[in-house]
């Protein structure tokens, strides 16, 4: 019983200590994350998946407490599949963005939950929106979150553009992320990333090893 | 609809034996006992138009109205039983309102027409329950596209480019079908619109009425509401213009 009293770890939650990210680009968005889950100092899941299909076209970015984000995205991606049966088409973002919001914010006093949600409808093109904990939300045409995010601030002010291409804007989120995951000791791994379009989405994951590298080394 | 009931036709819950819902039937009766109403197209929005029958000369102006805002973006004008007819407007504005409220966007008309065509669709299903007694026309300009829809009160709901419901139903179709619909802009037919209305008002039978005009269109910005003054001014002397060039060449035809 020693055991289960000196390490904390064992009964700490698993939490996305993270660094993710969303950008809007002309004709879509661009969303990424890190891989890493953490148990305390341990690590959980050094390839964990924290870029979460909403709809066809509505993905969301996961911070905070693994398992209230995986289960208010579970059930937002089941209301909008309602939702977008009843009305014959695809929600929109900014629905699918309020959503989201309704839960965190009705429940914000039992959740640990900081959310991005971004997708591509035909009404407003590629969209961002940013649930932070607390439950508010806001349309940005670059977001960012998690631990890791704190760092790269800067970065992001800086280099940002309106109507990117989809290259630059891809290269923009790896360079952001792989910054963010070298100065933040809970996020790391492998960068993930998601292009969404009025085509869906095309996924692409950058390998440790093929991280862009700054002036360290 | 010419023969009676006999017996089947005291519950919307029962069939006759040729099938057929009499309660229903006779609810489709109650909106012909009222003023015609129209909704048109146009190339850049919809106009409804509505005969308002005046039942007493010291009613106000604005008593009774037959065009009603359901949301900013949505509206709705019926024929019918008017106390009915607000009933439905009292469904449609709460479930605008509650989407609204759920999901952060103003609801699209498709889905309110679903949903408020289910609720007297539903009405027409039990024995201690009576059908709607009015036919709604349900209209909006969403993503720079116009949209309408009518609801009978069998609940059944169709989408148009041009409807009329009410007393003179089939004369003003016949009027409507002449126009071209989806092409001419609202200015322009709120005028058409008027025209129609005052044409087929039935002076013998019914003495006073007034007009009403509304539209959602691209010059409201996409919201429902009266047309303006100026607007009402012009369609109300076309029309009465052309009511009047009507009874001319009709003299001289004698």
């Amino acid at each position: 019983m020693v055991l289960e009293s000196d390490n904390d770890w064992m009964n700490a939650a698993h939490s996305t200590g993270t660094s993710i990210m969303a950008a809007e680009f002309k004709g879509g968005v661009v969303i990424g994350a890190d891989s890493r889950t953490t148990t305390g100092a341990y690590i959980a899941n050094r390839v964990t998946d924290k870029l979460t299909k909403v709809t066809e076209h509505i993905y969301c970015c996961r911070s905070g407490s693994a398992a209230d984000t995986q289960a208010i995205s579970d059930i937002v991606s089941y209301h909008l599949g309602f939702h977008g049966m009843e009305l014959g088409e695809e929600p929109l973002v900014e629905v699918g963005a309020n959503v989201f919001k309704e839960l965190c914010y009705n429940y914000r006093d039992s959740l640990m939950a900081g959310i991005l949600v971004a997708g591509w409808d035909k009404k407003k093109g590629g969209q961002v929106y940013s649930i932070p904990i607390g439950g508010m939300c806001v349309r940005q045409s670059v977001s960012i979150g998690g631990s890791g995010s704190s760092y790269v601030y800067g970065y992001v002010d800086a280099n940002y553009k309106q109507d990117m291409t989809q290259e630059e804007c891809v290269k923009f989120v790896t360079n952001t992320l792989a910054l963010a995951m070298s100065r933040d000791g809970s996020s790391g791994g492998v960068v993930r990333l998601g292009i969404i379009s009025e085509k869906g989405i095309e996924r692409k994951v950058i390998l440790g090893t093929e991280l862009p590298k700054f002036y360290q080394e | 609809m010419s023969s009676i009931g006999t017996g089947y036709d005291l519950s919307a819950s029962q069939f006759s034996p040729d099938g057929r819902v009499f309660q229903v039937e006779y609810a489709m009766k109650a909106v012909e006992n009222s003023g015609t109403v129209i909704g048109l197209k146009g190339s850049d929005g919809i106009i409804l138009a509505a005969e308002k029958l005046i039942l007493s000369k010291l009613h106000e102006p604005s008593t009774n109205q037959r065009i009603f805002n359901i949301d900013k973006h949505i509206g709705m004008a019926f024929s019918g039983l008017i106390a009915d007819a607000r009933q439905i407007v009292q469904i449609a504005r709460r479930e605008a309102a509650e989407y609204r409220q759920q999901y952060g966007s103003s609801i699209p008309l498709k889905y309110l027409n679903d949903r408020v065509s289910m609720y007297m669709h539903a009405y027409t299903l039990y024995s201690a329950i009576r059908p709607y007694g009015c036919s709604v026309i349900l209209a909006s300009y969403e993503n720079g596209e116009p949209v309408m829809y009518t609801i009978d009160p069998s609940g059944i709901s169709y989408g148009n480019h041009g409807c009329a419901t009410g007393k003179a139903k089939q004369s003003a179709k016949t009027e409507i079908e002449k126009l071209k619909l989806g092409q001419i802009p609202c200015k322009e037919l709120a005028k058409e619109a008027a025209k129609i209305i005052y044409l087929v008002h039935d002076e013998l039978k019914d003495k006073n009425f007034e007009l009403e005009l509304s539209w959602v269109c691209k010059d409201s910005n996409g919201y429902h509401e009266r047309v303006p003054e100026v607007v009402f001014q012009e369609a109300e002397k076309a029309a009465k213009q052309a009511m009047e060039a009507d009874s001319e060449s009709d003299t001289e035809d004698m």
